[in-house]
């Protein structure tokens, strides 16, 4: 089932024309990942499925971005739904300095999703399992996020935002600060959350994108190249310039 | 060129040198038959060892530039398909070798009959097997598909040695013209294996310069 339809988008930084005609269809509870040189437009891509881009000067965006059957660009769209709906994770992980409990149930205070502590209390700790740090860090719940390794704060990143209760989550280069072993650590935890989230991800590891995700686009000059299955793009891909990215020819 | 692609190339080069002498073996070995030469089944046994040495060469080459380098797409496409097409030569060295070893035993006696059929087969098959290589080497899928039409050519042939051949062994209770008929026909039926090999190697190359794997198709 596709949960994220994108037609004919455009994206312009004034007048830079970042994303040209990009036609798409993200599939539920699989992993997309997004490959392609630097400055391609994959991260300008991944940032319109939340809306982030509208907080930059002199953007413009044109077609639709279709999540539930809804458009995101819709005039009566509600932007915060949106951003609980669709998270994201940044390359750098970036922990609240707040305790690792208030991270987790931050989205929860500031939106008022909750009104009971017990509540709380619960879907910090359902949120920290689903990241595989409950076991840790349970007895450490004071301790600042800001103390954890870079992978535990990267895990705690996520933690916070799957508390809110999104349906998709967006990752920018989410390993790009992590060593080998906490790279492999997150690999994993993004195949265990695919069950329940859709993940779509932006990573200039192409080894990475070819080991995790289900589909992969290549885009070159903020056009989508290719959007195939990520077993035939990276053995059989029917252009020419995905084949020659992959392989390392160019970019 | 980068380095990967050097390496790349030097892989290509060595099968190509393989396939080489895989077609040397394969003609010393008939000509030893057709001639009624047996000396020269030493120079197939010399060959041998070297195309063994070589598959073992050109499987390590493989496995490193895949360890080292995460090939993908075409480049990925083309190291699996050497090492399958590699196999296959290794395989081929060992059916000539088989021919010849036959070859000896059937030396021993006077001709069965005059050889017709064998050495169209010997044709035949040395031409599919030419052209297999040809295509790998100039990824020219085309060229290898026209392997894969010449293969029933040489089924055919085997059909109609068996036939004769069989037709000798009914007419007769001669232990040694029955031996020289037996050996025949694994003489032909090394042949047609050779075929089959060169088809192998020519999906392989559909394979590589397409990503369409045409094996099988009939039958599945």
């Amino acid at each position: 089932m596709d949960i994220i339809e994108i037609k004919n988008l455009n994206l312009f930084y004034t007048n830079f024309h970042a994303i040209k005609d990009v036609n798409m269809k993200i599939k539920a509870n699989k992993i997309t990942a997004l490959i392609g040189p630097s400055g391609c437009g994959k991260s300008t891509l991944l940032r319109t499925l939340n809306r982030i881009n509208d907080t930059i000067e002199g953007v413009r965006i044109e077609g639709d971005v279709i999540v539930n059957g809804k458009n995101i660009y819709d005039p009566d769209a509600d932007v915060d739904r949106i951003r609980r709906n669709v998270g994201m994770v940044f390359q750098r992980p970036n922990p609240f300095p707040l305790s690792i409990y208030n991270n987790v149930a931050f989205g929860l205070q500031i939106n008022r999703l909750v009104s009971r502590k017990d509540e709380t209390d619960f879907i910090v700790k359902e949120s920290l399992e689903d990241v595989q740090l409950w076991d840790d860090l349970k007895d450490k719940l004071k301790m600042s996020g800001l103390e954890l390794s870079l992978e535990q704060q990267q895990r705690l990143c996520i933690a916070r935002l799957i508390a809110v209760k999104p349906e998709i989550i967006l990752l920018d280069e989410p390993c790009s600060s992590l060593d080998p072993m906490a790279t492999a650590h997150i690999e994993e935890l993004m195949q265990e959350l695919k069950s329940k989230y859709t993940i779509v991800i932006v990573t200039h590891n192409m080894q990475q994108a070819a080991r995790i995700s289900d589909e992969t686009g290549y885009m070159l000059l903020g056009k989508l190249i290719e959007f195939d299955a990520t077993g035939k793009i990276f053995t059989n891909p029917s252009k020419q310039e995905t084949d020659d990215y992959v392989s390392g020819r160019f970019g | 060129m980068r380095h990967f692609d050097l390496e790349m190339n030097d892989l290509k080069k060595k099968l190509v040198d393989m396939a080489s002498l895989v077609q040397e073996m394969i003609k010393i070995s008939v000509d030893e038959i057709v001639k009624r030469d047996e000396s020269l089944s030493k120079e197939v046994f010399i060959r041998e060892r070297e195309a063994n040495l070589t598959e073992i060469i050109v499987d390590d080459t493989c496995l490193k530039l895949i360890a080292l380098n995460q090939p993908v797409g075409a480049d990925l496409r083309f190291i699996t398909s050497a090492m399958k097409i590699n196999s296959d030569l290794e395989r081929m060295g060992d059916e000539a070798v088989n021919i010849c070893e036959i070859g000896l035993n059937l030396l021993k006696y006077p001709e069965l009959k005059p050889l017709i059929d064998i050495p169209k087969m010997a044709s035949a098959v040395t031409i599919m097997v030419k052209d297999s290589i040809e295509s790998f080497n100039l990824s020219d899928a085309e060229l290898a598909n026209t392997v894969l039409t010449k293969d029933d050519e040489v089924d055919e042939l085997k059909r109609i040695v068996f036939k004769d051949l069989l037709q000798f062994m009914t007419n007769t209770s001669d232990q040694t013209t029955l031996s020289r008929a037996v050996d025949l026909m694994l003489i032909a039926k090394s042949l047609e294996r050779l075929g089959d090999h060169a088809t192998n190697i020519a999906e392989d190359v559909i394979f590589m310069v397409h990503g369409k794997d045409i094996r099988h198709i009939k039958s599945i």
